[in-house]
């Protein structure tokens, strides 16, 4: 999924962007001449952030601010699952910055030697239980989940918050039968926020950003399964200054504010 | 095609001659409106069991809306539809005592001849052996007992005919139609085919219907042709009689004979648009008269001492082979149609827009009252 | 004396009955035999270029599949017991959902293609839209109409404790929604394609409306049936989205082969690829084996 800073303006940049990824997937080069900003100058140009899919409502305005900070640069975002992100820079999509929800995506990438430099921690994520509104199941503890005829549905172990909360349930020594596996932390939330289940293990930002769609619970096992947020620079990025200025930005206390405001913790 | 006379024709070995039967408890009893947009049925139709009635006339003249109109399969605007006292106007197609052989017999492809014919039966309640046992009889009375587990599209149009019409009379229909029920077949196949279902139709004890635009396979089979133009009935009676006396242009056309409307004054007619026809007849008021193309005799000079009566300058309009003369569509005084030999037409000199005299003996032509 | 010269030629000739050759109708007098190929003309090459690239488009990435697949370790990828869960419940999903398919596709083509009534034309407009909305879309619409806080959900679990979401028949269900139309389509053009007088021939044989329908339009139709029943076959063995929508994904129960392969990529993308190949091997053989034993028209 790819969306930009300036969402109703930027929509046929936006296409462009996926469109060089498509290109770049497929094996031809894209020469960023128009993406590149001009060396030793402030930032300047498009700057293409890969992001985690649980970023983006942080992300979204930490790149707005961006944009007012330097004019003349466009943050255009491609947010999505880690893994399936890792895969398109791993094929050569043109990206400049990359932010993952886990090391272990994060470590796929530096690998096969695309960031420049090491990445490093800017947030943190950790889990919580999403109940419905006003907790009628009365909630409160991963013990809770277990109970039956309680609809729970996870994610699946495949994807990090999956991995997190079996994580967690095992250090609470709970065992617990979902109904259903599910492919990323949004579908688990949705059917929580569709009434469709009694009870979701999701990030705390995703219980944040749905509102009062869902209610959080916060529960102690959380801590065993806390999800560091790497950033790292791209080896090739086409405009790594600009680039540069933007992981300053995220890494900066307002950034760090930005996103904690969404509920991620800081490191 | 073979020539037939119609001394032939009016020689049709029907059970009943002459006009419809007054309306009986027994057999055939309609009237049948059906409108449809700019077009408009509206014929009335009886006949006692064992008639075959002919329904002839040009396409497009509503014969066969009126044929789905007997069967139910086009719906009555006004009108009625009597078989054997029973109104069926509001009946649905499955449950009319009617049996149908289409056009292009529309014989199930998937089904054997066999389970073609018992599917009627099979419908109509009778068990599988049953209705297969009936089916086989059929098609044994119509000389098909070898063909009865062929599927349709191995059967000749002959053969497809014939299981079309054991189909439609496996299940004792009390009303039998025919749409156009030679047309498919090319014209050895059709003389062959014909002379079979005269036969079935004369053995057919319910009243028979059919429809078609072929005069000769209407004389052949039918004992009365009501004749339809425009979604109406222009002339009804015998085919002796409708060959002999053609009331419109159409008729004529399809008895081969060239026909006038006039008035009658003794032995002459003044036709309404043209000059006097000489007749033997001797009438008065409004008329027709009649005579065949082979009657005229074509003159390069004006034929004098002749006993030709009518004589009419005329030009050459058209000329084509038909069997083994040659026919002329004249122009002129009177327009008319003459036949003559290929020898005669090369010695006249035909061609477009030659002038000729036409001429023909009053005793050749036939007037009756219009 | 008057002679029958009149007559007009054989009127068969002049007007053959018009739908003469339609249907295998015995009189069709055309015989249905392939046009020779004119000798001495090639394939133009402004149909052959693209019509090549066409073919390379759709083989080259099944190509690139089979060789990137790790075939070493392909044996022990396709023993686990999962992979054949997941199989095994593909199977039977994709099954029951074309079985359901027929049991209300087929009549819902009839009367499309058979009946007047007002509004048909949005009716069918209405049909084809599961075709193009994305199947996630039309996941949560299920869940919407039939989830246990459904328009319709609401009382089936109220009335008879029925919840479908991430249950098999669920499964069934998604993939039903998603495949349903590719049959209702490929049914009703078949059936606007056959002559409906067999019907009526039919009708003046004795048969009602539902007979005529079940011995005479059914088995004429049944190729176009078998077509469409396969193409939503393959379409509901596909399915992806619709599925892990609303029935979720829970192995054994809800997780189809689309979803295992979905969520091995996320961590594992050989074992993606050998489950992806398991999948195309077994669809391959069933239609291979389908279209000769009874879709040769096809």
């Amino acid at each position: 999924m790819t969306r930009s800073a300036h969402r109703p303006r930027r929509r046929l940049r936006t296409a462009g962007a996926a469109a060089a990824v498509l290109l770049a997937l497929g094996g031809c080069s894209a020469s960023g001449a128009d993406t590149s900003g001009s060396v030793g100058d402030g930032p300047s140009g498009t700057v293409t952030v890969f992001a985690a899919a649980s970023l983006e409502e942080g992300f979204t305005t930490l790149g707005e601010r961006f944009e007012k900070e330097h004019p003349g640069t466009t943050v255009t975002f491609s947010f999505g699952g880690s893994d399936t992100l890792a895969a398109g820079i791993s094929g050569g999509a043109p990206a400049d910055v990359f932010a993952a929800a886990s090391t272990r995506t994060m470590k796929t990438v530096t690998d096969e030697g695309l960031t420049a430099g090491s990445p490093s921690t800017f947030v943190r994520n950790r889990l919580e239980i999403a109940t419905l509104p006003g907790n009628p199941r009365g909630i409160g503890s991963l013990r809770d989940l277990a109970a039956p005829g309680l609809k729970v549905v996870l994610c699946d172990r495949t994807v990090p918050c999956g991995a997190a909360a079996h994580t967690a349930l095992t250090a609470a020594g709970v065992d617990l039968t979902p109904v259903s596996y599910e492919q990323d932390v949004k579908s688990a939330l949705t059917k929580v926020a569709l009434k469709e289940a009694d009870a979701a293990v999701v990030y705390r930002t995703d219980v944040r950003a749905a509102g009062d769609r869902v209610e959080g619970v916060e529960f102690p096992e959380s801590a065993e399964a806390v999800n560091d947020y790497p950033i790292a620079l791209l080896e090739n990025a086409p405009n790594p200054t600009a680039a540069k200025a933007f992981v300053a930005l995220v890494e900066s206390p307002e950034g760090r504010k930005v996103l904690t405001g969404a509920g991620f913790l800081a490191p | 095609m073979p020539e037939t006379t119609p001394e032939d024709l009016g020689k049709n070995p029907g059970k009943r001659s002459g006009p419809a039967p007054a309306p009986a408890a027994e057999g055939l009893d309609a009237r049948l409106v059906v409108d449809r947009g700019a077009f408009r049925l509206d014929i009335a139709l009886t006949a006692a069991p064992g008639d075959v009635v002919a329904l002839l006339g040009p396409n497009g003249a509503g014969k066969t809306t009126a044929l789905r109109a007997l069967a139910g399969l086009a719906p009555l605007t006004a009108g009625h539809l009597r078989l054997d006292g029973a109104e069926l106007r509001r009946t649905p197609p499955e449950s009319r005592p009617v049996g149908v052989v289409f056009q292009d017999y529309l014989l199930f492809p998937h089904l054997t001849a066999l389970d073609n014919v018992a599917f009627g039966p099979r419908c109509r309640g009778a068990g599988k052996a049953q209705a297969r046992a009936l089916a086989a009889e059929w098609l044994d009375r119509m000389g098909l007992a070898e063909h009865a587990g062929a599927k349709p599209r191995r059967l000749s149009g002959g053969q497809a005919q014939r299981v079309a019409l054991a189909r439609a009379l496996a299940t004792r229909p009390r009303l039998l139609l025919l749409d156009e029920p030679l047309a498919a077949l090319d014209a050895r196949t059709r003389l062959e085919v014909r002379a079979g279902l005269r036969r079935h139709l004369a053995a057919f004890e319910a009243v028979a219907v059919l429809v078609t635009h072929d005069p000769l396979d209407a004389m052949v089979l039918a004992d009365r042709l009501i004749v339809v133009e425009q979604g109406r009935i222009v002339q009804e009676g015998t085919p002796s009689d409708i060959a002999r006396h053609p009331r419109t242009e159409y008729v004529a056309q399809l008895v081969g004979l060239n026909l006038y409307r006039g008035r009658a004054d003794g032995h002459t007619v003044r036709l309404d648009a043209g000059p006097a026809v000489s007749t033997t007849e001797d009438l008065s008021g409004p008329a027709f008269v009649a005579f065949p193309p082979g009657a005229v005799t074509l003159h390069r000079d004006r034929p004098t001492g002749s006993s030709a009566r009518n004589v009419w300058r005329c030009e050459v309009a058209g000329l084509e082979p038909h069997g083994d003369q040659v026919r002329a569509e004249l122009t002129g005084e009177l327009p008319l149609t003459a036949d003559l030999t290929a020898v005669a037409a090369a010695e006249l000199d035909l061609h477009p827009g030659a002038p000729v005299w036409a001429a023909v003996k009053a005793a050749q032509t036939h007037a009756y009252p219009a | 004396m008057t002679g029958r010269h009149g007559t007009p030629p054989d009127p068969g000739a002049l007007a053959p009955p018009s739908d003469g050759g339609r249907n295998g109708t015995p009189t069709a007098k055309a015989p249905r035999t392939a046009r020779p190929r004119t000798p001495g003309r090639g394939v133009p090459l402004l149909l052959l270029a693209p019509a090549l690239l066409g073919l390379a488009f759709l083989l080259v990435p099944l190509l690139a599949l089979l060789l990137r697949a790790p075939w070493r370790s392909l044996p022990e990828q396709l023993t686990s017991p999962e992979v054949w869960q997941a199989l095994r419940l593909s199977l039977v999903c994709a099954t029951a959902a074309t079985a359901l398919s027929l049991v209300i596709g087929v009549p819902l083509a009839w009367l499309l293609a058979r009946t007047e009534f007002p509004g048909r034309g949005l009716v069918r407009a209405l049909v084809t839209l599961p075709l193009v909305l994305p199947p996630v879309v039309g996941g949560v619409a299920l869940l919407l109409a039939l989830g246990r806080n459904g328009v319709v959900g609401q009382w089936l679990d109220a009335w008879f404790g029925i919840t479908l979401p991430f249950t098999t028949a669920g499964v069934v269900l998604a993939e039903t929604f998603v495949a349903m139309p590719f049959l209702v389509i490929s049914v009703e053009g078949t059936l606007r394609a056959a002559d409906p007088r067999y019907e009526e021939a039919a009708a003046t044989l004795g048969a009602s409306r539902f007979t005529a329908f079940r011995r005479v339009t059914l088995p004429l139709v049944a190729p176009g049936i078998a077509a469409g029943a396969v193409l939503a076959w393959a379409r509901a063995l596909g399915e992806f989205g619709a599925t892990i929508t609303f029935a979720g994904n829970f192995p054994g129960r809800t997780q189809t082969m689309p979803l295992a392969v979905y969520l091995a990529l996320q961590n594992d993308p050989a074992a993606a690829i050998a489950l992806s190949l398991v999948l195309l091997a077994v669809s391959v053989a069933v239609l291979a084996g389908l279209r000769d034993r009874w879709m040769r028209t096809v």
